[in-house]
């Protein structure tokens, strides 16, 4: 019987991770391949299916007027304005999400669930309903395809998440570490800065992944608030498409760009693991 | 250096959480907050340290008004029921905490905390993370970060409510022996607490607390021998005093059929609706006493807890032994009755076999 479930245990993940790896894998050959290869049937492994070469490659950091698509422009674009954005977004969260968490604000019917869920309410609207504002916003303070207003906007979608994770998180630190802290000589702020802020870095690391997460895949505002000053690396990687689809050069873009979310699930799991609040309250 | 407090009232809903408290804490003293849960107990405590702010009432310190003071200018220090601490420091600089937020040099700090975990019997864990401690070792902790400071002011809230039976005595005896020690010549204790036995071990000052209100202030063994009324009896007893409506007549006391002769203190009374009051330590098992049906026999540690029902009296006794009874046993039980106390209709003390409100 325990034979069965430790076998039926290793087929699974052994299902799981060929599941999650051959899409990656499959780009990666692809990534090396040129027309022959990728139209003239199913080729698997370079060098005995098919001559792998860097074509692919090459067209991603040579300039259009060579015949390339250059994206290196708009990758560390993407970088700067998820970057910036989600730092902000984190920062103004995370002090909002602790204001509501341990004060009590109302205003008429409007209490602290409400405030919270006016945040998360920006995230349920469908987005085509958000940019048509978004749109009249920027061009009416001149920020239309620029770095700095889809930073604004981003910052926009962005602060919700961090509000709710960091609300969550920080109901669940007892009052009576901050009560604590006051107590031994902290004010207000010390209080949050020294001991709050400490035992809150599991719940900073989730949020500041989803900011990051969320800000570095969108295409949709990228794509409607940019026109040809600045561009992003999804509008980017989409405008590849001509009219013969440069499967090479696709792949090995998409790698690319998976590649910096791939970095920071492996930074985020070493962190998740660690540190917790077990020892605050028994 | 007093801490007076005068008419605190703090009612945040329907409740009252303290109505009208007022006290008057020398400093060098111990003072007992008696009261069961849900009394305002950690409502006063928090209201001395400046975490509440009351509805009304003042608290001077020092002949200054308290409650213009921040919490963190206060020097107030605070141990909670439950173990709180700084979950990303370890031991030492969990006690050091206090003592860096007032900027004091590293040596003295490195003295101070030595000094304080030597107190509390935790020499050697000082780099072990909160996380690897128990619940005893990490009560202990924030007894030690709160007694390095040298507060003025030292509140605990039910410190050993939390811990285990073993562990709660001896802690108890280690609290004790900590406020006899150097500490209590300048600092104002405040100890508040659900247990009657604590309270009567710690021997200080008690205030009796129930529904914010205070119902009595004296020493221990004054609130245990004459308890002011009915309220401060239940309180005051674990398990709560026995309450039996009865009769005086005659020097006779009658209830539920049965009847027993009144001793001295209690044979003047002529009062109707009296109430008597009996510890279960008082009542015990006789061949030649009256019957009575087990409702419940609990054993709790060396003692029987039993829950005894005759006609609509409901009795505990406690017995001084382990013993086995079935519920529906039919026992026979003899009251002591020169150590009964009688209540009024109105709640009050009529009369205690301790003298004093001898009618």
């Amino acid at each position: 019987m325990s034979k069965l479930y430790t076998f039926l245990k290793y087929f699974f993940i052994v299902f799981w991770a060929v599941f999650v790896v051959a899409p990656f894998l499959w780009a990666l050959t692809t990534s090396f391949k040129d027309f022959q290869s990728v139209n003239g049937g199913v080729t698997y492994i370079p060098w005995v299916d098919f001559e792998p070469n860097l074509e692919g490659w090459k067209v991603l950091i040579k300039s259009p007027a060579k015949g390339g698509v250059d994206i290196v422009e708009p990758y560390f674009n993407s970088l700067f304005v998820t970057c910036t954005a989600s730092l902000i977004s984190i920062i103004l969260g995370t002090l909002s999400a602790y204001a509501l968490s341990r004060y009590t604000f109302k205003a008429g019917f409007v209490k602290n669930n409400d405030i919270t869920f006016f945040f998360i309410s920006q995230r349920i609207m469908p987005p085509i309903v958000l940019s048509i504002p978004f749109f009249l916003f920027l061009s009416s303070i001149n920020l239309l395809d620029s770095l700095i207003g889809l930073i604004v906007v981003y910052i926009v979608l962005l602060m919700p998440i961090a509000v709710w994770i960091m609300v969550d998180f920080f109901n669940k630190v007892p009052r009576e570490i901050d009560e604590t802290a006051l107590i031994d000589g902290c004010n207000p702020y010390q209080a949050f800065l020294k001991v709050v802020l400490p035992n809150s870095i599991p719940g900073l690391i989730v949020a500041g992944m989803f900011c990051i997460i969320f800000g570095w895949i969108d295409f949709f505002f990228a794509f409607i608030l940019t026109f040809t000053e600045v561009q992003l690396l999804p509008v980017k990687i989409v405008a590849l498409n001509s009219s013969v689809t440069p499967w090479w050069s696709l792949s090995a873009s998409a790698l690319v760009s998976v590649a910096p979310l791939i970095i920071v699930a492996f930074i985020v799991e070493r962190y998740l693991s660690k540190g917790n609040l077990s020892g605050a309250i028994k | 250096m007093n801490l007076i407090a005068n008419n605190l009232t703090y009612k945040p809903s329907e409740e009252y959480h303290l109505n009208e408290v007022s006290f008057n804490f020398k400093e060098g003293n111990l003072y007992t907050i008696l009261g069961r849960t849900l009394s305002g107990k950690t409502t006063l405590l928090k209201t001395i340290a400046g975490l509440l702010t009351p509805d009304s009432g003042a608290i001077e310190f020092d002949g200054k008004d308290f409650l213009k003071v921040p919490v963190w200018q206060r020097n107030v220090a605070m141990v909670y029921q439950q173990f709180i601490n700084y979950p990303h420091l370890n031991v030492f600089e969990n006690i050091a905490f206090p003592l860096r937020q007032r900027k004091i040099d590293n040596e003295e700090i490195k003295n101070k905390v030595m000094e304080s975990l030597k107190s509390v019997g935790l020499v050697g864990y000082e780099n072990r993370k909160i996380q690897e401690l128990s619940g005893g070792q990490q009560q202990r902790v924030s007894l030690a970060r709160s007694l390095v400071k040298n507060a003025k002011i030292l509140l605990l809230d039910e410190p050993l409510v939390n811990l285990d039976y073993k562990l709660r005595e001896q802690l108890r005896e280690e609290f004790k022996s900590l406020f006899s020690k150097g500490l209590a010549d300048e600092t104002i204790l405040i100890y508040s607490t659900t247990d009657p036995r604590e309270t009567m071990e710690l021997n200080g000052e008690v205030i009796v607390l129930d529904e914010g209100k205070v119902l009595q202030v004296g020493p221990a063994k004054e609130i245990f021998e004459n308890p002011s009324s009915l309220k401060v009896a239940e309180i005051s007893n674990d398990p709560p005093m026995n309450i039996i409506e009865a009769e005086i007549s005659n020097e006779q006391i009658r209830f539920e059929g049965i009847e027993i002769k009144a001793p001295n203190h209690l044979s003047k009374l002529t009062d109707s609706g009296l109430k008597i009051g009996l510890r279960s330590s008082d009542i015990e098992l006789s061949e030649n006493g009256h019957e009575f049906e087990v409702e419940l026999a609990e054993i709790s540690g060396s003692e029987t807890l039993l829950h005894l029902k005759r006609g609509t009296i409901k009795i505990i006794i406690s017995i001084e032994e382990v013993l086995n009874f079935k519920i529906h046993d039919k026992i026979k039980i003899d009251f002591k009755i020169d150590r009964a106390y009688a209540f009024g209709a109105n709640g009050k003390l009529a009369s205690s076999p301790f003298g004093e409100n001898n009618g």
